[in-house]
């Protein structure tokens, strides 16, 4: 009995690393991703500072996400990455590329441009990858006898095209939205033009991606349409509709903050909407959270230092935040 | 050619290559800390520009180490999928709480020592430094408990459905190499940053005496180089030694493969050394073999005729690749004595006071700067090779470790990882190159040329080795 709420609590926790990995890396990809939107050197440059001391931080919350699934469901962690053997090395591959970027861009004149390349295309193949990865899982993945039972490509359908250009094009608007916080000027206004048609398209992506959702397993299906857990369903998609809301009239009003917050939460709700459909498979369609889960005494292990150091860690996380808070002073020697 | 061997050597590739900038980037942090610090302390100005200077080589050096170890913790599960199921309950929670207690740390406060000094003043800025320098170590902590647990298993129990179960999480990590490996491994990382730093500024000792200039900072580099070689090289040799002794008692297949030790001595005669010879694993003997009778007794047993198990004693499938273990091994330990030696050999010049006036010092100092990669890949060769056919040792054999992948996925996944690899590593190798090649306190180190800088500092200003530039 016990060890079935340690194993809730801790897919819980793995939701939580992988939800703030989303909200914190997904406006860094996003940047990358708008990168070609940039007219100047300098532009790129600010666009690419705005980021600079924090980008690390917030890749590690992949490298959490990912430990973490090794740590605590070594099961779904053994299955789910040979299942998704060739978006997860593409991604790694192009995480590479822009991880790099920060540094060798300014370690040379003449291929400077290589590494602005680089970086965006880094960027938009680790989103997309991602976003394929997502759709993957939730399309479902063949399991016999604790291992992968598929094939090389059955990761590859329409639907999880849908959710990695859903993905791409939401870090985008992440991105325009953090750049419209820190950023001033030209650029400034450019990125508040393009996050109207982003926000716009990632309302369609996730009004297709909904839909298409509940005939991916009919498990999905009795959770948004029959009654009475479908009225707490219902709660998300008219959230989502205040987020809207507030993203456009932020941007109409030029307001700095409040799109980024809204655009955040479109996040956080379909990361919720797909906890809803999910819940409580590990793997669908067959790999439950319980099944997946390590022995007790790894789990213990890991929680006592989960709980006392994850707070510390959004503690100075937050103060290195503060301390590269307002706006991007374009003249200021980061390099 | 099957799909196994493929994923060995894909992560016998990209964890060697992750393993070079770690090495590197652990001994720059404490370096840095410590370059910080003295210039806190003294208000010396030589200090400061060498911090500035080191602190963007590092930056550079310390991202190829963060985009190669993210393939790292992936790896595990795409490759090897069936050793992550199984031996996941027991290493799963120690790389959990490597991200926690380390990469996070080292994450977290990385902006504020690159970026941050002015936003934050010298004191934080000083701890930031520090925390990075300590996040390099408590990485490098766990990560070694996870090998060394795969080396010398303890504290565990198998389920029925082949799962390693903890059972007593202290042996777990206090696991009989742990502390060997550690101490050999944080020496290793002092050392190559040490031979690094040394060999950059010996280049620069040489330039500057036949331009009629000089840089205090780099004389001051290179004397703390030099004084880090002579008492770390000393203590790596006896780590080493001491950490033979533990893998004779726990993983003598190992040893007997690094001693070329094909079949036993009649009792009396002693294991003799050897310095050279061809192993011939088919036939199970050493060809032209070269050796020092007893002194292979006297190191492994502390006495004239001791003796040591033989590859004989075990079963050929159970024997490591003798070629690779016997070889790496000599390279490893001969670029250890010739770290010995050019530590000594810049004493004697020093008490001397001839250090800065020496340039066959200072040349082979040069010669010597990549030494210290070349060991940390030849020991962890030897180490990894040694411990084969297993990944768990004596639990769970390589054969059975890899994922159902399919022979084309993983050939073109490897493919991949070599091209990009070479394209993104080699670029920045070279960046580190041209950085290291500029005097320390250059501004705009590291650019070739152009005015592409909207940041701060002017152009035309420059060449003020004492320009403080941050
Ligand atoms: C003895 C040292 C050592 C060894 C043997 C390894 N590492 Fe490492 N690793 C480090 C020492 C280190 C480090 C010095 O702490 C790094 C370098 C840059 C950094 O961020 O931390 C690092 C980076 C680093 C990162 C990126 C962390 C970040 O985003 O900040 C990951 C995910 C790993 N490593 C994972 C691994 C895995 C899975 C290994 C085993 C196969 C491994 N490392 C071997
Ligand atoms: C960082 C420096 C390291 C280097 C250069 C290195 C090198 C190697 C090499 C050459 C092999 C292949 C052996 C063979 O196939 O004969 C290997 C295997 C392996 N190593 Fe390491 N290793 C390192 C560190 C680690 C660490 C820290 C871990 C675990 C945390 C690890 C886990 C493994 C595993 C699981 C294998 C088995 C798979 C295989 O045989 O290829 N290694 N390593
Ligand atoms: C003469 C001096 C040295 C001796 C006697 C020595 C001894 C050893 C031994 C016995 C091993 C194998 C451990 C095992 O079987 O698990 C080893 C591994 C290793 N050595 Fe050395 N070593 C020496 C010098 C060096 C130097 C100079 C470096 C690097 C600067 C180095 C770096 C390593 C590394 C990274 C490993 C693999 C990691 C480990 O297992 O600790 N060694 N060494």
């Amino acid at each position: 009995m016990f060890g079935f709420e340690l194993s809730f609590l801790w897919a819980g926790i793995i939701a939580f690393a992988v939800l703030t990995y989303v909200v914190l890396d997904g406006f860094d990809l996003g940047i990358g991703i708008l990168f070609p939107a940039a007219k100047t050197e300098g532009e790129r440059d600010v666009m690419m500072n705005s980021v600079a001391p924090i980008w690390d931080g917030n890749e590690t919350w992949l490298v959490l996400g990912g430990g973490g699934l090794f740590a605590v469901f070594p099961l779904a962690y053994a299955i789910v990455m040979p299942a998704l053997y060739a978006p997860i090395v593409a991604m790694l591959l192009a995480l590479i590329f822009r991880g790099v970027a920060f540094e060798y861009r300014w370690r040379t004149a003449r291929w400077k441009r290589v590494w602005d390349w680089g970086f965006f295309g880094g960027s938009f193949v680790a989103a997309l990858c991602q976003g394929i990865a997502l759709g993957a899982l939730v399309q479902g993945i063949a399991v016999e006898d604790r291992a992968y039972a598929g094939g090389n490509w059955d990761w590859l359908t329409p639907f999880s095209l849908l959710t990695g250009s859903a993905v791409v094009i939401g870090y985008a608007l992440l991105g325009a939205t953090w750049l419209n916080l820190k950023l001033t000027g030209r650029i400034q206004a450019h990125m508040r033009q393009l996050a109207l048609p982003l926000g716009a398209a990632t309302l369609v992506f996730l009004i297709l991606v909904s839909v298409f959702t509940p005939m991916q397993d009919p498990i999905y299906w009795e959770r948004w349409f029959t009654l009475p857990s479908a009225l707490f369903s219902y709660a998300v998609p008219a959230l989502v509709l205040a987020a809207a809301y507030g993203l456009w009239t932020g941007l109409r009003h030029g307001k700095d903050l409040r799109p980024f917050l809204c655009a955040q939460a479109l996040f956080v709700l379909a990361f919720i909407g797909i906890g809803i459909s999910f819940y409580p498979m590990m793997v669908p369609p067959e790999l439950t959270i319980a099944q997946a889960a390590a022995p007790d005494s790894s789990l213990k292990f890991a929680l006592v230092g989960t709980l006392f150091l994850v707070p510390i860690i959004l503690a100075y996380t937050a103060y290195a935040y503060w301390v590269f808070r307002g706006k991007i002073d374009p003249d200021e020697g980061y390099h | 050619m099957t799909a196994e061997l493929l994923a060995r050597w894909q992560f016998a590739f990209t964890v060697s290559f992750h393993i070079i900038f770690p090495a590197f980037s652990i001994g720059l942090a404490s370096y840095l800390a410590v370059l910080n610090a003295l210039w806190l302390g003294t208000k010396d100005e030589t200090y400061l520009t060498l911090f500035n200077h080191w602190k963007k080589i590092f930056a550079v050096a310390f991202g190829m180490g963060v985009v190669s170890g993210i393939v790292m913790s992936y790896q595990f599960g795409t490759n090897w999928s069936v050793f992550s199921d199984k031996a996941g309950p027991v290493i799963g929670p120690l790389m959990g709480y490597e991200v926690l207690t380390a990469f996070f740390l080292e994450a977290g406060f990385l902006g504020i020592m690159l970026f941050g000094r002015k936003r934050v003043g010298d004191g934080l800025h000083m701890v930031a430094t520090a925390m990075v320098a300590i996040g390099t170590l408590i990485s490098a902590t766990w990560i070694l408990s996870v090998n060394s647990w795969m080396q010398t298993p303890a504290g565990f129990s198998i389920a029925p459905n082949g799962q390693f179960i903890p059972e007593d999480w202290w042996a777990i990590v206090f696991n009989p190499s742990f502390p060997y490996r550690l101490v050999h491994m944080v020496l290793a990382a002092y050392l190559t940053t040490a031979l690094v730093v040394g060999a950059a500024s010996a280049w620069h000792l040489l330039k500057d005496r036949r331009a009629f200039r000089e840089n205090p900072a780099t004389r001051r580099a290179f004397a703390m180089a030099m004084g880090m070689l002579i008492v770390v090289a000393p203590l790596q040799i006896i780590a080493g030694d001491e950490h033979g002794l533990n893998t004779l008692e726990h993983q003598p297949a190992k040893i007997a493969a690094m001693e070329g030790h094909f079949t036993a001595h009649a009792p009396g005669e002693g294991v003799p050394l050897l310095l050279f010879g061809i192993p011939d694993q088919a036939n199970q003997k050493m060809d032209y073999a070269i050796g020092i009778p007893h002194l292979g007794s006297l190191i492994l047993t502390h006495s004239w005729d001791g003796q040591i198990p033989a590859l004989s004693d075990f079963p050929i499938a159970d024997q490591p690749p003798v070629w690779i273990v016997f070889w790496s091994f000599r390279v490893m330990v001969a670029l250890g004595f010739a770290m010995l030696g050019l530590g000594i050999w810049a004493l004697f010049a020093r008490l001397r006071g001839a250090l800065f006036d020496a340039p066959w010092l200072h040349r082979a100092a040069v010669m010597m700067g990549p030494a210290g990669f070349i060991a940390v890949l030849a020991g962890w060769i030897t180490t990894e090779v040694g411990r084969q056919p297993w990944t768990v040792y004596g639990h769970l054999r390589t054969a059975e470790s890899h994922s159902p992948l399919e022979f084309s996925a993983v050939a073109t996944s490897l493919t991949a990882f070599v091209l990009v690899y070479f394209f993104v590593f080699g670029a920045g190798t070279f960046y580190l190159m041209r950085m290291m090649s500029k005097s320390p306190g250059t501004p705009r180190l590291g650019l070739r040329d152009g005015p592409i800088r909207t940041a701060g500092i002017a152009p035309g200003v420059a060449e003020d080795p004492m320009k403080r530039e941050d």
